[in-house]
């Protein structure tokens, strides 16, 4: 073995590549939350479904975006895989049993399984329709001059094959654009319940693991410090276990009561 | 003998030895005094056994004045009881109350296999030890106090860290059953002295490597240990043997 595969197979190194691929992804939460946000702007989902178009064919990004997936699975199985080797580590179970450590922190598995699950559910949603099936093209004529956009449905039988049809007319000023509609498509599974239920449910499993997760990375690369810990605890609880995932479950919360009041 | 009035039950877990199960045994024990220790209770409960002609119940005790680390008992649920920084054996009866249930275990790791009833065998410590827990060179004479400066920093934080007794209550009170508390400890003692600059990272490298041997788990962070710990070593010991190692590993100029 060489000195990497040995130290990245010890425990510590074990631990350090939870971290680093745990980081990762909180850092894909972060650009993940703030693209989203487009969803509560007023414009008939023209910022949102353009967004969804450069997020998926800019070159940059979609390497990331494997490397996303390839973490998310890695860090999935290899966080089961510890916790298969720690439940072995104590063999025999106690009869009684007083913990002085915070509920996160000891159901990382059990929160990591459900958001694993969650987020099988949310690709199949959104992911796999928005690559794999017919969703409805949406036309987005704005006037460069006024700044307004107006939002036309294409016909159920319009196809095109680039995945952004973008025409200017310098003379007359209107800026036209032809993109499959993702937005409505979100705005279509939140008028379900028990979506947006699943969502909710899926933003506590966040909350909770990255409550512990976040700080607990920076213990794991060694970065414990009297100044900047209780920073990165704050940020810890704050943004991770509040902020995130109060963001994203406003997103099916808003969807769902803008059906309820009729649009 | 006993001169208190606390009457008690007790749950204890007796077993042989290693090879067959064990199970909890209940005892009343009267007339306790609040004044006496946990492990004093206990010679009283033996005593009686003895003179009953029964198996007395073993438990590992050496020092009785929290230094030695021998005692080793999991009291409702938490390693050396309901008090902080206290070992089972400075623990005393004026911590619970009259007709309290007390349940007591041994040590729970596949590391630390039970000998008999409380008794563990913490023989995997003393293994990591002697993979790299010391400084190998001949101190000779007594150097002069102030020839090499320390800064008093570092010097307390060495000195906290060395106040590890190696009892395994971190190990006993971390869901994963990981040693990286007493590993933590025993490396940055010498880590933060000149004294073990020579084998720095070499020592960080093979006490790991044997920690993992043994089989304990991987530290998850969850705090449990330094919370139980009776010598209150710091989560930042942990933080430090990462460094420590990962730092050795990446430095180290053995391929
Ligand atoms: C958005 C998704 C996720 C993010 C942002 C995330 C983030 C993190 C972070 C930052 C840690 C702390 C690492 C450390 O202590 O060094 C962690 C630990 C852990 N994660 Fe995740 N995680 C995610 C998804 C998952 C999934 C899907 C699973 C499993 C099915 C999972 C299982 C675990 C486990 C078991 C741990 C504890 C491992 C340990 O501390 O050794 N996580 N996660
Ligand atoms: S770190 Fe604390 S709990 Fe662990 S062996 Fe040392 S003294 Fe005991
Ligand atoms: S008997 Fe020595 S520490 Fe308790």
């Amino acid at each position: 073995m060489s000195w990497l595969t040995k130290t990245l197979s010890s425990s510590i190194g074990k631990k350090v590549l939870m971290s680093l691929t745990g980081l990762f992804l909180c850092t894909f939460l972060v650009v993940h939350l703030s693209g989203n946000l487009q969803l509560f702007y007023k414009d008939g989902g023209y910022a949102f479904n353009t967004y969804a178009v450069f997020m998926t064919s800019f070159p940059p990004i979609k390497v990331i975006s494997y490397a996303n997936y390839f973490f998310i699975l890695f860090h999935a199985f290899w966080g089961l895989y510890l916790e298969y080797q720690n439940r072995k580590a104590r063999s025999v179970r106690y009869a009684v049993v007083r913990n002085s450590s915070s509920w996160s922190s000891r159901n990382m598995a059990i929160l990591g399984t459900v958001l694993l699950v969650y987020i099988v559910v949310h690709m199949g949603d959104f992911w796999y329709k928005y690559h794999n099936e017919p969703l409805p093209y949406v036309q987005y004529t704005s006037d460069v001059r006024t700044g307004q956009i107006v939002a036309n449905e294409m016909p159920s039988t319009y196809t095109q094959d680039v995945k952004k049809v973008e025409i200017s007319d310098l003379e007359t000023g209107v800026h036209l654009v032809i993109v499959k509609d993702l937005y409505k498509e979100v705005a279509r599974v939140f008028q379900n319940p028990l979506f947006v239920l699943i969502y909710i449910v899926g933003m506590f499993a966040v909350a909770f693991h990255l409550y512990h997760g976040f700080q607990s990375a920076f213990q794991t690369l060694g970065w414990n410090h009297p100044k900047y810990t209780p920073l990165v605890r704050g940020i810890s609880t704050w943004i991770f276990a509040i902020l995130i995932p109060i963001g994203f479950a406003a997103m099916p919360i808003f969807f769902y009561v803008k059906h309820l009041m009729g649009n | 003998m006993s001169e208190g009035n606390m009457n008690l039950t007790l749950k204890v877990w007796r077993q042989k030895n290693a090879k067959v199960n064990g199970s909890l045994e209940t005892y009343q024990v009267n007339g306790i005094s609040e004044d006496m220790s946990f492990l004093e209770m206990f010679d009283v409960l033996n005593e009686r056994l003895v003179s009953e002609e029964k198996e007395p119940i073993a438990f590992d005790h050496d020092c009785r004045e929290g230094i030695c680390g021998a005692c080793s008992m999991y009291i409702n649920g938490r390693p050396h009881g309901p008090l902080e920084a206290v070992t089972t054996c400075q623990l005393h009866m004026r911590s619970f109350k009259d007709g309290d249930t007390i349940v007591v275990e041994p040590w729970r790791a596949t590391a630390f296999p039970v000998v008999k009833d409380l008794v563990v065998d913490r023989a995997a410590f003393d293994r990591i030890i002697a993979a790299g827990g010391y400084v190998s060179v001949n101190t000779g004479n007594a150097q002069d106090g102030n020839a090499i400066p320390i800064p008093k920093e570092e010097a307390d934080k060495a000195f906290a860290a060395a106040a590890c007794i190696g009892c395994g209550a971190c190990v006993a009170a971390c869901k994963n059953a990981s040693a990286m508390l007493f590993v933590s400890a025993k490396v940055s003692q010498l880590a933060l002295l000149p004294q073990g600059q020579p084998e720095r990272e070499e020592r960080a490298i093979k006490m790991v490597a044997q920690m993992d041997a043994e089989g304990f788990g991987n530290c998850t962070n969850t705090g449990a240990c330094a919370i139980e710990c009776p010598k209150e070593i710091s989560l930042e010991n942990i933080a430090r043997l990462n460094r420590e190692y990962l730092g050795s590993s990446i430095a180290s100029t053995v391929a």
